[in-house]
């Protein structure tokens, strides 16, 4: 037991070094291939506030471009508003019902931390728990889909990018509805891969690609970008489809945070299938 | 020694904040991101002890790893970076200056020296950090040019720095 204890002391700087690579692995194989991390990441106070410090500090640099993508994003909700009413004064409908209550509801936040260039990217908002942000929420803004929350904090969230390997977004052709899931191909920030759809069916370049709306995380028809480029496999029945993403991940400042007030019924309904 | 505590603290946290608010939002190309953070490392006395060596060490990792959601990868990469610091220098410089204690930085050491010493230990650090990312997903080639650039950056912004502290 001494000799042991004599060896230990004599070889302490290889001991501690091996020690502390054992708590890193630990840390690497325990908390990196889950998302549910609770103290590790930037959805704790600490680091929420720093990253948030400097974020509204650097928001001055982009005033100009955030201005003019919200001047545009104005001009096409007013386009879509006017055509709603044209609508109306052509086909008049019978006046909205208390009971049909709108699914989904938006709360916008600012982007206080986000990367591009990682195999699983990560991004962080503003808001959190105390203004009803809850995981599985969705992430989207002007130009389509961004993400889903996976954390929060009282003042913060955390979530996957849709540049994260490990989401997978259920997405369809918007022109003729078949669907399939979307996922990162880990390789460029804007663009990702489109699979499962049968290659009996026409693509095209340029056919635009939406949320299909089967996961009660976003709304059906959000926009997530259009086909940039396809092939087919050799010895499979499915499409190889590149997508090219409309959300530009690199200037991402402000978002919108997706929330399904109908979300549990769904996913209780659904569970019941699972159980049965 | 509480003087140079003060001044080793204010590097501590500027490197980090530079590194997760600036550096990491650098990206050349996508995929090529510098991590100077190890400077700190870099900088430190030749005759400190081991165990308060590798505890800098492991505190500065873990320090850039809540930043950067990544728990345990930084940490372990800067551990193995702190173990290999002792071995590093002996290669590099006289058994003579290591035990005068000095800080082993850019006019201490000259250009050759210094470049040496930055060239191999960012390769050893940057080797785990990769290497422990990879383990994650596969993909080898791509892990290959992802540490090989990100290694050239992260020696060109170490040496511009020191450039520009100790020029004058």
């Amino acid at each position: 037991m001494r000799s042991l204890f004599r060896f230990l002391l004599r070889n302490y700087f290889l001991m501690m070094f091996l020690a502390l690579e054992a708590i890193s692995l630990v840390l690497i194989v325990s908390f990196n291939n889950y998302q549910r991390v609770t103290f590790f990441n930037s959805s704790n106070d600490l680091t929420g506030t720093v990253y948030e410090k400097f974020s509204t500090m650097e928001d001055y640099f982009s005033l100009g471009r955030t201005n003019a993508r919200l001047a545009a994003e104005n001009s096409s909700l007013r386009k879509q508003l006017y055509m709603m009413k044209m609508n109306q004064e052509n086909y008049p409908v019978n006046p909205a019902d208390t009971i049909e209550a709108p699914a989904y509801f938006f709360t916008s936040a600012r982007v206080i931390s986000n990367s591009v260039n990682k195999p699983y990217n990560y991004i962080s908002l503003n808001k959190g728990s105390r203004q009803g942000i809850k995981p599985d929420m969705g992430i989207i803004c002007a130009g389509g889909v961004v993400g889903v929350i996976t954390n929060v904090s009282p003042n913060y969230s955390t979530g996957l990018s849709l540049l994260n390997k490990r989401l997978s977004i259920p997405a369809k052709i918007n022109k003729n509805n078949y669907f399939g899931s979307l996922v990162w191909d880990g390789e460029h920030f804007n663009t990702a891969d489109l699979k499962e759809i049968p290659f009996h069916i026409i693509v095209n370049v340029g056919d635009t690609v939406v949320t299909s709306g089967f996961s009660s995380v976003f709304p059906e028809g959000i926009m997530i970008g259009t086909i940039k480029n396809f092939d087919v496999e050799s010895g499979t029945n499915f499409y190889n489809i590149k997508v090219e993403l409309s959300t530009n991940f690199k200037t991402l400042k402000y978002v919108e945070v997706v929330q399904n007030t109908k979300q549990t019924e769904l996913m209780k309904l659904e569970s019941n299938n699972i159980t049965e | 020694m509480i003087k140079d505590f003060g001044k080793y603290a204010i590097m501590f946290v500027a490197l980090v904040l530079i590194q997760v608010l600036i550096l990491n939002n650098i990206q050349f190309s996508g995929f090529v991101n510098p991590y100077i953070y190890i400077l700190f490392i870099l900088l430190l006395p030749f005759t400190i002890p081991g165990y308060f060596l590798l505890g800098l060490c492991f505190f500065l990792g873990i320090s850039v790893d809540i930043f950067n959601n990544t728990p345990g990868i930084h940490a372990g990469a800067t551990v193995f970076l702190g173990f290999m610091r002792p071995g590093i220098a002996r290669l590099i410089t006289s058994r003579e200056f290591i035990e005068k204690g000095n800080t082993p930085n850019l006019t201490q050491l000259g250009f050759a020296g210094f470049l040496k010493y930055t060239v191999l230990s960012v390769i050893v650090h940057h080797l785990f950090l990769f290497f422990a990312e990879a383990f994650s997903f596969g993909d080898f080639l791509h892990t290959l040019l992802r540490y090989l650039l990100s290694c050239i950056f992260s020696i060109v912004i170490i040496l511009a720095s020191q450039f520009i502290i100790f020029k004058n």
